[in-house]
């Protein structure tokens, strides 16, 4: 079973469009949103947009109040304040207009056990006009589903109850879909399938709204990330914006160690980053015995080397290392996770 | 936008396939045989015993006649009795067997019997978890998040609800008639009832008492009883929208029908009791005749009482419903 992402999704979503947002309509637009409940609050005031044919994600630790904001942007909870936006409805004074271009998976894709999956897809569908049953084999057969598919809900295993609540949040041909924490439950080899599928969507003109705890799925797919923590928004941007915001490390190898960083100490454009200011995937530097890592220009590290020659020390390897953005939030979120 | 039609398919869709539907088809598969078969001992055990149903009759009136001269037994039992034996003497004077042994009579003393209790556990069965059920199960995130107002969902799930208080009425009714059928014959339709009984405490006044047919008699005790089963209906939806858990939702409303049937009871001098809804399920005894728990309750009272804690009911739970915070 596999997503079968050639499929066109629908003819209704709108014509591929660059990825890029600058030149797209925003599908959803986040303003200023908050969140008390009972006192406390649990978003402090939010706001981002989503262009067509976007691939947003959606990154924080668990109780940073994703889920929260997912609940607000389809009308199961109410803002206390601010405004949500979807093709330019308010959620919360026009649900039937802004909802019928969303589809969504909040948490668990939670279908009724005691239906089959065509069973469910039916009863959605019977949620929203035009959606015959042409229409319900379509997605069926986008999500891979059709030997299983008049099968008891209870009888699937995770995988499957994820791609049924795909195909449900897929059927009203939407603009913009919105997927919690979708890789959870699904093998390595799903999950790839699950990222291309997503690709396949998003270059058909449909949003993606995905948020994760699991950053290294996110910069594999996501075009735009926002990083939330305590309700927060820490960060919005590209994943190449936010990444060269930390900017890359440059890692060098001597073969007199001592030497090289004396020499590197007094260069003043470089500078040697303390150990526990590190923010480097640990296999990288398992591989590297001895690095000293630095952080400087890119343009300089020719001239840097030049220097290093002339005062006899032996490089045996200069590279560039990107911080991952696993290594950025942790930056970006310190102390949350400990809490 | 869409509809309400597909919208209540689905919801009545969703309660027959979670088979609550069968469990009440079920236990009422159960249970009519047994009250038939009890009910049938008791015939045969009278046939032994006396020839003539109006000797058994007469017995009967006597030996309540003793009880009221025993000094052991409450006033309160009294009044029931003296009132009882006015009721079966006026049965005797028009040569009518109150009790004769058929079908018809059985399904209608069986719905007399089942409107404070066992209608109401029926109805629980279907209506409790109707909006708990989605909640605890995680499926509410899915239905409110389609594009369909709020108050459609309920309303839908409303209309579903009395589709199946319908047909749990109609069930009980068609089920002891067809079982109890088979032992007694299926005659009776038109056998006479006496209705109209007025009641000034002890004394029953017979000037309004008139004949119908049982048919007819039948008629009106299952359209009171659909009556108090649509206001626990209500009632169990609005429970089921304020409790998140299947489980609580059951246990309130059992409690709040248990309490009121105790009430019922023992209440007769606390007044303000005849306000609590579950005082005035038992619709069917004013067509009988029998006394009202609490004094100042007629037939229209406990009609108006009921609507009002109906309507109470639906309001509290389109109001949380449609601006509830759904957390989980």
């Amino acid at each position: 079973m596999a997503f079968a992402a050639k499929q066109p999704i629908g003819s209704n979503v709108a014509a591929p469009v660059d990825s890029g947002i600058s030149s797209s309509e925003v599908v959803l637009s986040v303003q200023a949103v908050t969140k008390k409940i009972r006192g406390r609050s649990i978003i402090r005031g939010i706001s981002f947009d989503i262009g067509a044919g976007e691939i947003f994600g959606f990154l924080g630790p668990n109780g940073s109040g994703k889920t929260t904001t997912i609940r607000m942007l389809v009308d199961l909870i109410r803002p206390t304040s601010g405004e949500i936006y979807i093709c330019g409805h308010q959620v919360q004074r026009e649900p039937e207009e802004a909802l019928r271009h969303v589809g969504c998976i909040v948490e668990n894709p939670e279908m009724y056990s005691y239906l089959t999956g065509w069973e469910n897809l039916e009863h959605f569908a019977r949620m929203q006009e035009g959606i015959d049953a042409a229409r319900i084999a379509e997605v069926v057969e986008i999500v891979g589903m059709d030997n299983r598919i008049h099968d008891k809900v209870k009888t699937y295993s995770l995988g499957m109850r994820q791609r049924l609540g795909i195909a449900q949040a897929l059927l009203g041909r939407p603009k913009l879909l919105i997927l919690d924490e979708p890789t959870n439950g699904l093998d390595p080899k799903g999950i790839k399938e699950l990222r291309e599928f997503i690709r396949t969507l998003a270059e058909q003109g449909m949003s993606l709204f995905i948020s994760s705890h699991l950053l290294s799925e996110i910069q594999l797919m996501c075009d735009r990330v926002a990083i939330i923590s305590k309700g927060e928004l820490l960060a919005v941007g590209s994943v190449e914006e936010l990444l060269s915001q930390r900017g890359a490390y440059v890692i060098w190898q001597f073969d007199n160690r001592e030497a090289g960083v004396r020499i590197l100490r007094e260069l003043e454009h470089v500078s040697i980053v303390p150990e526990q200011e590190q923010h480097i995937d640990e296999s990288v530097l398992a591989l590297l015995p001895g690095a000293v890592i630095t952080s400087m220009p890119q343009e300089r590290i020719a001239d840097t080397v030049e220097r290093l020659t002339r005062s006899g020390i032996g490089i045996t390897a200069v590279q560039k290392v990107a911080p991952t953005l696993e290594e950025l939030f942790i930056t970006m979120t310190e102390g949350d996770v400990v809490e | 936008m869409s509809s309400l039609l597909p919208l209540v398919r689905n919801e009545t869709m969703k309660v027959w396939k979670k088979k609550r539907f069968f469990v009440v088809i079920l236990v009422l598969l159960v249970l009519i045989p047994v009250f038939t078969y009890a009910q049938m001992k008791i015939a045969l055990n009278n046939r032994d015993k006396f020839d003539d149903w109006r000797l058994q009759l007469q017995q009967k009136i006597t030996d309540y006649q003793n009880q009221l001269s025993s000094e052991r037994i409450p006033e309160e039992w009294k009044q029931y009795r003296r009132i009882a034996v006015q009721q079966l003497q006026y049965y005797l004077d028009h040569d009518v067997n109150p009790d004769s042994p058929n079908a018809v009579t059985f399904s209608r003393g069986f719905v007399e019997a089942a409107i404070t209790m066992f209608i109401p556990l029926l109805v629980l069965a279907v209506a409790s978890d109707l909006v708990s059920g989605e909640r605890s199960t995680g499926t509410i995130k899915m239905l409110l998040t389609r594009p369909v107002r709020r108050w459609k969902i309920l309303l839908s799930k409303l209309i579903a609800l009395t589709l199946y208080v319908s047909l749990t009425l109609l069930a009980t009714v068609v089920l002891s008639y067809l079982i109890a059928g088979i032992f007694f014959g299926y005659g009776g339709w038109t056998l006479p009832v006496f209705t109209g009984f007025v009641i000034h405490g002890s004394d029953v006044d017979s000037s309004a008492v008139h004949a119908v047919p049982q048919w007819f008699y039948l008629f009106m005790v299952t359209g009171l009883s659909w009556l108090s089963a649509m206001t626990i209906a209500c009632l169990a939806l609005m429970v089921s929208v304020l409790v998140r858990s299947t489980a609580a939702s059951i246990v309130t409303m059992m409690a709040a029908i248990i309490a009121g049937s105790i009430l019922t009871n023992m209440a007769s001098s606390w007044h303000t009791a005849k306000y609590i809804f579950s005082v005035n399920l038992d619709l069917t005894n004013y067509l009988a005749g029998s006394p009202p728990p609490i004094e100042g309750m007629s037939l229209l009272f406990s009609v108006c009482v009921l609507a009002v804690w109906a309507v109470a009911a639906i309001i509290v739970s389109f109001s949380v419903f449609t601006k509830q915070d759904m957390l989980n």
